[in-house]
């Protein structure tokens, strides 16, 4: 039949064969992708009296938004936090790995650095587009080093960093600029720390809240000033007390400002947070989870020793611990994991999003939104990724029941599928 | 005409799809000769489009040489919303089949000149050389597409307002607010729909028992404006028992009677 778009001469792809995540729910509907973004085919048909130009079969899998990681320090070998002369040729290395796990957007992380660090390797990678050749870059997520000493966790405790000159000027000097930075972590008990969430927040960077020892009223005062996030929940902030309940009371706080969400990161590997944990934290507050890897140097590497950012790890099974300064150290073999420093995990997304499932017991469509659509909400970019809503970009996923991960898209094109 | 009585809804959505699929088939539609169909909305017509779409998967029929004319389509209400008659055949029906979006005519309810658009929708039929089958409903008020009561037996397309009871029917679909229900409508006329070749009108359900009755066991008569197929020479009533249910036991009996002898197109339905 001969073609009769009037809008656009684009190929036009529909997948068919499919259940897609819309509306909160799994549909058995098609899904139509035009020059990269979810196209509307009744208004194709009706407008243009346009149809399809390519039939992709999905043989009945799923297809959710690509997933979004905003807290990834590295992975393969590759360590964001390493000053190196060729940071891009690493977080391009890791972008093109994480398609696998159906992630197409990320924030590369860095954790707590000296300043000659941060000058070196902010200026080397930019807000970039996904495709073939990786997932897309959202901006960098500062991990510190304007955190709480008693919280630092695995981050190296000389370079942790207060407010001197009250304000957005010590942010300036740590890092060197504020371009290509989608998210801050800092602590709101650090003192002139309020007006710093309030200068992020207006310059268009998320806020989060983390590695601190912050009460819920200078949690709230942070998010009253734009905080909207929460740093891997209940990790390296005081535990919840029922009578202070600190930054983790801000999933059920009143003073939320209306209108606006409190999103939580989850490291859902099954190490960081005890399940029962992660139910309490989902059942009080499921819209605002957000499913992350925190992944470090070591994902999809081997058993032995690494470094992250300016300290060494080792890594028994899925655990990673902080392995000290002095090389022959041995951690204890007998000490329980909850004695021992946790710097990062090595789950990948979908690992994550299938454990969130189990652990949970929430529903298909909740879990693959906690790894989509509440970090695209969390970082302002809903209007084009995290669903598959007509208009958004086509950064797919392909999943079996079990939420394995067949294949990945990037705006409508694929970019990896899993082998035979 | 002939009156064909179902068990139930779901053998009468049936039946009406597979005389669809056989007029087609039979028909044996080309480039040069396209089969049109005109299409009725709502809840009657429902099964009859599954069951159409099942055929089309299984392969038995294509609508690729169909050309297809809604017979009606709210004025003022937006073609995306999810009540648009628009909306209602791309979800129901076109967007499962292969038919050719430059074959699926449907009135503008939000065109600049509605009359104009009126005259253009007659236009297109007349240029596709008529309407071979036009399948159609029935409302509680005993109208054929929104030919409400005291219409002209002759009238063409053209804008009408809707009556209470047309309104009354529609507002489940508008969260039972009657004043979110649209109080116009582009319809085809009844002279329209006679033109066609064969008209076949869908009825199920008691609360259609009476519009059935004045509709073919009283005169012709412009408050029923179904009646006026009494004067058509191939009309076809597809019914359920529940929508039999005011007429006499005699016309039941009759034409009960009549579908045992079947023709060989009526043959081929119930296989």
């Amino acid at each position: 039949m001969p073609s009769n778009k009037s809008v656009s001469d684009a190929a036009i792809t529909q997948f068919i064969n499919c259940r897609i995540l819309r509306d909160h729910r799994l549909q058995r509907d098609d899904l139509w992708v035009r020059e990269g973004k979810v196209l509307d085919p009744e208004k194709l048909f009706f407008d243009e009296k346009g149809y399809a130009d390519k039939l992709v079969d999905c043989e009945g899998s799923i297809i959710a938004p690509g997933f979004i990681d905003v807290q990834i320090n590295g992975g393969y070998g590759i360590d964001f936090s390493q000053a190196s002369d060729d940071v891009s040729s690493g977080v391009s290395f890791v972008a093109k790995k994480i398609l696998q796990h159906g992630v197409t957007s990320f924030c590369p992380t860095l954790v707590t650095s000296p300043p000659a660090v941060y000058h070196k390797v902010l200026p080397q990678i930019k807000v970039s587009d996904g495709g073939e050749h990786g997932a897309g870059v959202l901006g960098f997520h500062l991990e510190g080093p304007f955190i709480s000493v008693e919280k630092k966790g695995a981050h190296p405790e000389q370079f942790l960093r207060t407010f001197q000159s009250g304000g957005i000027e010590d942010l300036m000097e740590a890092y060197g600029g504020l371009d290509n930075i989608a998210m801050v972590t800092l602590a709101p008990e650090l003192g002139g720390s309020q007006s710093v969430v309030k200068e992020l927040c207006q310059r268009g960077i998320t806020v989060s809240l983390g590695h601190s020892v912050a009460n819920l009223s200078q949690a709230e005062e942070a998010v009253h000033h734009g905080a909207s996030f929460i740093t891997h929940l209940f990790n390296a902030m005081l535990p919840f007390h029922h009578r202070d309940p600190g930054i983790v009371g801000l999933l059920t706080s009143d003073q939320v400002p209306a209108g606006r969400t409190v999103y939580y990161g989850m490291i859902a590997d099954g190490i960081h947070t005890n399940p029962a944990a992660l139910r309490i934290a989902h059942r009080a507050h499921p819209s605002g989870l957000v499913l992350v890897t925190d992944a470090i140097t070591a994902m999809g590497l081997p058993p032995g020793r690494h470094t992250l950012g300016q300290q060494v790890i080792e890594i028994q099974g899925l655990h990673a611990y902080v392995a000290g300064l002095n090389a022959a150290y041995q951690p204890p073999t007998t000490c329980s994991a909850c004695t021992k420093t946790l710097c990062g995990s090595i789950a990948t997304m979908d690992m994550c999003v299938r454990h969130f499932k189990h652990a949970s017991g929430c529903s298909v469509e909740e879990a693959l939104e906690a790894a989509s659509l509440h970090p695209a909400k969390l970082l302002g970019i809903s209007h084009k990724k995290g669903n598959l809503d007509y208009g958004s970009d086509a950064d797919l996923v392909l999943l079996d029941d079990a939420l394995n991960v067949e294949a990945t898209f990037i705006s409508g094109e694929e970019v990896w599928r899993k082998g035979p | 005409m002939r009156l064909v009585i179902l068990d139930d809804y779901d053998l009468a959505s049936e039946w009406a799809a597979k005389y669809i699929r056989n007029r087609i088939i039979q028909f044996k539609p080309s480039a040069e000769r396209y089969f049109t169909l005109g299409l009725p909305t709502g809840s009657t017509p429902y099964g009859c489009y599954k069951k159409l779409i099942e055929f089309y998967r299984s392969g038995d029929i294509s609508f690729k040489y169909v050309k297809t004319f809604n017979m009606d389509e709210y004025v003022g209400l937006p073609r995306a919303h999810p009540e648009s008659y628009h909306s209602y055949m791309w979800n129901n029906f076109f967007k499962h089949i292969d038919i050719d979006p430059a074959n699926a005519h449907i009135l503008d309810g939000n065109a600049e000149d509605l009359e104009t658009e009126c005259q253009a929708y007659e236009q297109k039929i007349a240029e596709a050389g008529g309407i071979e089958l036009f399948v159609g409903g029935i409302g509680p008020d005993g109208h054929i597409a929104f030919n409400e009561p005291g219409s002209s037996l002759v009238s063409r397309t053209r804008v009408k307002t809707l009556a209470k009871d047309t309104i009354v029917a529609n507002a489940r679909f508008f969260g039972n607010d009657l004043n979110k229900v649209p109080t116009m409508a582009l319809t085809v006329g009844v002279g329209t729909v006679m033109d066609a070749k064969e008209v076949m009108i869908l009825i199920t359900g008691a609360h259609k028992a009476f519009a059935l009755y004045k509709a073919i066991e009283e005169g012709v008569n412009h408050m029923w404006t179904v009646s006026a197929f009494q004067q058509h020479p191939r009309t076809i009533f597809v019914c359920d028992e529940d929508a039999t249910l005011e007429l006499r036991v005699k016309t039941v009996k009759y034409f009960k009677g009549t579908n045992n002898n079947n023709s060989s197109v009526e043959k081929s339905s119930l296989t």
